[in-house]
């Protein structure tokens, strides 16, 4: 039986296009000390760092993490990278969790980040491959037709996508460290913004962003230094498939059907739209909203566009299931960072930390996180009561 | 002595990267036929599915593949973007349509540029057909296709895409 863990402190950077004034190591310390203070603890009560990144290509800067032990404290203790795709912030936290969970260690710092402006993380991701011809264009391009097969499975209305665009915007707005501000935007705006890979529209797409994101997650015993209520992790899961087999559903993908089957059953949930208070879901492109809504079961499939059309997901419209009330993937995406922004939300959530995009009385929250060509994936759930 | 001290924000520090490509033996195979103007894939011997490219096993069934397969030359689009940004280096002007498509044999997509086509006209489910370089210019390469175009023939059924034969008729299980 796996001990307790909970978050017990957060921090992250503000998100922006380029974070000039500081280099990658100073970007994350600038979230490690923030999660640091909202825990009520220094580098000194670390027992081990678990960092995590995208393609080292990203930036050019080939195992980071070698020089990054010094600037997040770790000299003389463990330190450990992941790397899971666009899911690794994700997969970073559940590390981390894990190495608490086994009774190993007593309090993880963990930190992800991405520094977008130093590199092209877009071509850096579209390299030629020896069989095949060149014509990737970023993963905008990569996830354009599957994003078209949903339309045609489903039917769903062309502007669904748009109404999410919007949505996570004016969420956005509301939160002071999102990339994107956008109080005033319209789906019209959106409709009108620059085609990019058809179906997909410049404001359907995540921007590019610099920051880090941390946690600090403790053993059961040492949830008390901060000043805030913990964060209990109720559920924690990874799945994985190969990017291609004949036959393989690539709007609906197993591996996710089974990862969200996993932490549901961990923490107790049969119905996650009645069950959870709020839900933080790596959307980075507008149309995964409604096929995440289906992949992870808040709608049977085919019916997930209608949920985000009625307002369901949505805190500016009072719906019953709000879907990433930070702005999400959409208004702020550090790649490698974003997956654990997605964990963290949800731990700030449930702690009742989150400001101006707080979900009055938030219990129950899911962290969720997707890379490569979603075939990977990682989730958590966290509460505010002790499981 | 005072200098105004500017923040350094950036500094130009190019990576280049030059890799060797160790094919294997199914992409070796691959790469030769395509050499000699064919496109080919293996069939797996648990689930009898065909891949292309073939890396020499089955992703689903994990075991390995052997039995080689010619291709047609003719496809079908099983989704497809239509992409307005240049891809750098590539002379390739935008809007450009590139296509998941499978060809009649296998059960797999790959993707490849569309051509000779009214972008708003392509669809799920077209036929399509491969356009070869001159043979004096084919080598290891896919790019020995320059592209597909669309093809006279009817529609294929959305449940049907994938499940063709090389004869470009649903294979009977």
């Amino acid at each position: 039986m796996a001990q307790l863990a909970a978050v017990i402190g957060t921090g992250q950077t503000r998100y922006k296009t380029k974070r000039g004034d500081v280099s990658i190591a100073g970007l994350l310390r600038e979230a490690a000390v923030n999660a640091l203070e909202d825990a009520g603890l220094g580098f000194e009560d670390i027992d081990a760092v678990v960092i995590g990144k995208a393609p080292d290509m990203f930036e050019g800067v080939v195992m980071p993490e070698c020089y990054l032990a010094d600037a997040l404290g770790a000299n003389g203790k463990p330190m450990l990278r992941v790397h899971t795709a666009g899911s690794v912030g994700g997969s970073t936290a559940l590390v981390a969790a894990s190495h608490v969970q086994s009774g190993t260690f007593k309090r993880v710092l963990t930190v992800t980040y991405e520094k977008q402006s130093e590199s092209n993380a877009m071509w850096a991701l579209s390299t030629p491959q020896p069989f095949a011809v060149h014509l990737n264009a970023g993963a905008g391009g990569y996830f354009a037709p599957i994003i078209r097969e949903y339309m045609r499975r489903s039917k769903a209305p062309w502007d669904v996508g748009i109404k999410v665009a919007v949505k996570d915007r004016l969420h956005g707005a509301r939160n002071p460290l999102a990339h994107l501000h956008k109080p005033d935007i319209t789906m019209k705006e959106v409709e009108e913004s620059m085609m990019l890979w058809d179906p997909l529209r410049l404001l359907e797409a995540c921007p590019s962003s610099d920051g880090a994101c941390a946690m600090v997650i403790a053993a059961e015993d040492a949830v008390d230094s901060s000043a805030k209520p913990p964060a209990w992790i109720r559920g924690g899961a990874m799945r994985s498939e190969p990017t291609m087999y004949a036959g393989r559903e690539e709007v609906n993908p197993r591996a996710g059907r089974d990862c969200a089957a996993d932490v549901y059953a961990q923490a107790g949930i049969r119905d996650p739209r009645r069950d959870l208070d709020v839900a933080e879901i790596y959307v980075p492109f507008s149309w995964y909203e409604p096929m995440w809504l289906e992949n992870l079961g808040f709608a049977e499939e085919g019916q997930g566009w209608r949920l985000t059309m009625e307002g369901a997901t949505s805190l500016d419209e009072g719906g019953d299931i709000p879907w990433n009330p930070s702005g999400g993937v959409l208004s702020s995406n550090p790649i490698g960072a974003s997956g654990m922004i997605r964990f963290a939300e949800a731990a700030r959530q449930v702690r009742g930390d989150a400001g101006a995009h707080q979900v009055e009385g938030a219990k129950l929250a899911m962290g969720h996180a997707y890379g490569g060509g979603a075939q990977f994936f990682s989730m958590w759930i966290v509460g505010a009561d002790k499981p | 002595m005072s200098e105004a001290r500017e923040p350094v924000t950036g500094i130009e520090a190019p990576v280049y990267l030059q890799y060797q490509f160790t094919a294997g033996r199914a992409p070796s195979r691959f790469l030769s036929a395509l050499k000699q103007g064919r496109l080919t894939g293996q069939r797996c011997p648990g689930c009898s599915q065909v891949y292309i490219p073939p890396r020499g096993a089955c992703p689903a069934c994990g075991i390995a593949t052997e039995e080689e397969v010619t291709l047609s030359n003719k496809a079908t689009v099983q989704s497809f973007t239509i992409v307005y940004i240049p891809i750098p280096g590539n002379p390739i002007k935008p809007p450009y349509i590139v296509a998941n498509l499978v060809p009649d044999g296998a059960n797999i997509s790959f993707i490849h540029l569309l051509s000779e086509c009214v972008n708003e006209e392509v669809h799920i489910g077209q036929r399509v057909q491969a356009v070869w370089k001159p043979e004096a210019e084919w080598d290891y390469k896919m790019d020995n296709i320059i592209y597909y175009k669309p093809l006279d023939e009817p529609d294929v059924p959305v449940e049907l895409i994938g499940k063709l034969g090389v004869d470009g008729r649903e294979v009977q299980p």
